[in-house]
Formats: structure tokens, C-alpha cells, sequence
């Protein structure tokens, strides 16, 4: 069968072979056909830069540099790794290098107070989660709403920053824990042992956030908790 | 707390690994089974699945509006100035390449046409001329002498310099006056060999008198 009616008779094949060539064409000096290679990863290339960077203004801007740098770098890109995980180190890097240029003071969470009364510094102790009413999933669809996204996105916000790095490259980026590893430039058990503490945080802050009405207009059994 | 072989805090410990799929089969059996009797350790991993699966969701990723505008505009704007500066460059290029080109080209010229053509035939490099040997030079020949030499043409237009500036403005040492320090030692070639034995005698005469 010839490539092009293999193409057609195969969308899932066909979203990846479409990408492949596009990164060729752009390999061989096609750079006007970079942004439609790189549109489907915008919004994952900005939420690792505001994850680093915690400043909207900064982290367009350094997605907008983590793109021009790809695009510079792209003869470099070997089909081994996943492009987006490529561009997601890329931008990365990128995050990790300004703040360190800038000094960015970022406003840190409140790690200790509201998610488990440890401290930053004390990575190895043990966390405990604190409640632990009876669950019920929460249906996605409450993401339709503005609030809901809101509120998970302040939560994680209020994260330590090096908990919400790597939750954010591991839950929202969705690299496994190597790639978390070497993209912020750590070890994988300190990855491991973050994503552990991120993920209990989170889930008490959703569940104070359940006991401050977040999810207060979801279709749940009258008088019944969701978790 | 339920009777099992993990405990509660064994658990809470690897429930981040479980819910990747990264414990060993016996664990996560151990594990299955302690969900099914504990309460607070099942509300535990609902809880964190559902942090997974909400923070996970396409949805949550927003920009602020305007971003792949921008973002195009700025990629455009790369790409248009990346040509720029070729176009730029290139610009430069051939105009300065072309004045490369004919410079050496009538440097190479000059070289190979111009390059002895006021020198006698005779005329050849010295050898370890002390640089800084007062000599003669004078219009019409492009030799070099030793004052009193006999063999200066023109000698209205003589002055004098030091070997190192005569060898730097193409001037070679007289064959007659300065033969020791030519590397072939004295000239001689087939037509001229009678005359310039008539001229060596005259030097031999005039360095005697």
C-alpha cells in the first residue's frame, strides 16, 4: 500500500506520520511550517514555563524563546525522543536559566499549613494524608467550568515549588519520571518522593476545596460528600 | 487498620508508585487487598487519582488569550529576519567578494607581468645582506650598490637607503659590486658572458684605484 493511502486509512498513524514530516521539512530550512508543527504543544510549553516561572508575562515569553530556540536547534532533534518531550526540556531549561538569571522571587506555597505541617527543607520525612472521608470521583466534567480550573490551579499554586515542578512535569506534562528527572536535574528517587508528597497535598487541598464549595453545583447525592 | 501484610503508612509511602503502575506484582496485591479493607487508605488513593486525573485533563492547560497569536507573530518575525539577515549578508557579500576578486586578481597581474621588468636579467634575491648596509639606489634599474660602484645607471638620481629598505621597495643586490652576497655567486649567461667580464675588469679596475 503506498504511503499516502496508508496515511488516510489510518488517522491515529497519521497524526504522527503528518508530524514527522513536518519536522523533516523543517529540518531541511521549511521554518515557516515550525509553528504548525509546534501549535498542538503550545499550551503544554506554557504551563511547564509558568510552573518554573509563576509570572504569566514571563513564562509567554519564555515559551516564545523555548519555541525560537527549538526551531534553531531542530537539525538536532533525533527521532528517538518524542518531539514534545524535546520541546518541553527545551522549555525547561529555558524557565530554570531565567530564574536564575532574574533571581525571580517567586512566591512560594504554603507547603507546611495547609497540606501537612511539613516544612520545605524536610523532603525525606513522611507525609500523612489528613482526611479521609469517604470519596467519590469527580466527574471531568467539572473542568467545563472556569472555577473549577480556577481553584485547581490556585491550589497548585500554593504548592513549594520544587513539589509543584515536578508534579507539574509528571501530572500535567505527562513525562515519565526519568524524563521529570533530567528536565529539572534531579535524581529519580527525589522526583519519586516529590510527586508523592505533591500528589497527597493536592488531594487534601481538593478536599478542603470540597469544604469550601468548589464543586458545590457538580450533580453529587444531596448531603454526600465526594470523597 | 486492618490486619494485612502492608500497613497504612506502607502504603500512603508507595501509593504515588502504585498509581503509575510502578510497584512489583506482589506489592500491588498486597496492596489491592488493603484497599478493600481500609477505608482511610481507599479514600486515599480516590483522592489522589482523582488529583491525577483532574490536573491530567487537557483542560486545565490554558493560555492567556492572544498566546498562539503572538507566539506565530513572533516565530514570523524569526524567520523573516533570519532571511534579513542573509539577504543582508549576501548583500554585502557579492559586492565585497567581487572587489576581492578583481584586487587579486590585478595584484596576481602585476605579479606576474610587472614584477622585474626594470631588473636586469640578472637580478636575483640576496643572500644575508646586513640589513642595515648603507647602499645606492637611482632611477631606471632596480639594483641595489655600493657607493663608488660603477655600474649605477643615472647617477643623477642617486641616493641612498639602508639593503633592508631597498629590498623592501623590489630592489636586488649589483651582480658586480654585491656578488658576495648573491646566492649563485657571479652571473654569468651565455650572450652577456663577454661583457660582463669587460665589466668585471672595469670594477676590477675601479675598487683598485
Amino acid at each position: 500500500m503506498p504511503e499516502t493511502d496508508m496515511v488516510l486509512n489510518n488517522p491515529a498513524r497519521a497524526g504522527g506520520t503528518r508530524e514527522q514530516e513536518l519536522i523533516a521539512r523543517v529540518q531541511r530550512g521549511e521554518n515557516e511550517l515550525f509553528y504548525e508543527l509546534v501549535r498542538p504543544y503550545e499550551r503544554r510549553v506554557y504551563a511547564a514555563a509558568l510552573a518554573i516561572l509563576r509570572n504569566e508575562h514571563d513564562a509567554e515569553d519564555v515559551a516564545q524563546e523555548a519555541m525560537l530556540k527549538a526551531l534553531g536547534n531542530i537539525r538536532q532533534f533525533r527521532a528517538e525522543a518524542r518531539f514534545s518531550t524535546w520541546l518541553i526540556q527545551i522549555t525547561v531549561n529555558e524557565a530554570l536559566m531565567r530564574r536564575r538569571r532574574e533571581r525571580t522571587v517567586v512566591m512560594e506555597g504554603i507547603d507546611g499549613q495547609r497540606a501537612g505541617g511539613h516544612r520545605s527543607g524536610e523532603e525525606e520525612s513522611e507525609y500523612a494524608p489528613r482526611d479521609f472521608a469517604d470519596w467519590r470521583e469527580i466527574p471531568s466534567e467539572a473542568l467545563e467550568r472556569k472555577e473549577v480550573r480556577q481553584r485547581l490551579a490556585e491550589a497548585l499554586g500554593t504548592l513549594d515549588r520544587k513539589y509543584r515542578e515536578v508534579f507539574v512535569m509528571r501530572d500535567v506534562e505527562h513525562l515519565n519520571i526519568q524524563e521529570t528527572a533530567e528536565a529539572l536535574g534531579i535524581s529519580v528517587a527525589s522526583v519519586k518522593t516529590r510527586l508523592l508528597r505533591a500528589r497527597l497535598m493536592l488531594r487534601d487541598l481538593l478536599a478542603a476545596g470540597w469544604e469550601q464549595g468548589w464543586f458545590s453545583r457538580l450533580p453529587f447525592e444531596k448531603g454526600t460528600k465526594p470523597w | 487498620m486492618v490486619e494485612n501484610n502492608v500497613n497504612c503508612e506502607t502504603v500512603w509511602r508507595e501509593i504515588s508508585n502504585y498509581v503509575d503502575g510502578e510497584v512489583d506484582a506482589g506489592l500491588r496485591v498486597s496492596m489491592e487487598e488493603h484497599f478493600k479493607s481500609c477505608k482511610r487508605c481507599a479514600s486515599v488513593l480516590a483522592g489522589m487519582q482523582n488529583v491525577v486525573k483532574l490536573y491530567g485533563d487537557e483542560r486545565m492547560l490554558e493560555v492567556p488569550a492572544g498566546f498562539g497569536g503572538r507566539l506565530q507573530k513572533r516565530l514570523a518575525k524569526d524567520v523573516g529576519e533570519t532571511g534579513k539577515r542573509w539577504l543582508t549578508w549576501s548583500a554585502w557579500l557579492v559586492p565585497v567578494a567581487a572587489i576581492l576578486l578583481i584586487t587579486g586578481g590585478v595584484v596576481l597581474t602585476n605579479s606576474l607581468t610587472f614584477r622585474n621588468y626594470i631588473q636586469s636579467r640578472h637580478a636575483q634575491p640576496g643572500n644575508d645582506v646586513p640589513p642595515d648596509m648603507v647602499v645606492v639606489v637611482s632611477d631606471g634599474s632596480k639594483l641595489f650598490h655600493v657607493a663608488g660602484c660603477p655600474f649605477i645607471h643615472d647617477k643623477n638620481s642617486e641616493r641612498t637607503m639602508t639593503a633592508r629598505e631597498a629590498t623592501r621597495d623590489g630592489y636586488t643586490p649589483c651582480p658586480r659590486c654585491l656578488r658576495q652576497y648573491l646566492k649563485t655567486g657571479l652571473v654569468r649567461e651565455h650572450d652577456d658572458v663577454a661583457e660582463e667580464e669587460g665589466e668585471e675588469e672595469v670594477f676590477a679596475g675601479a675598487a683598485g684605484r
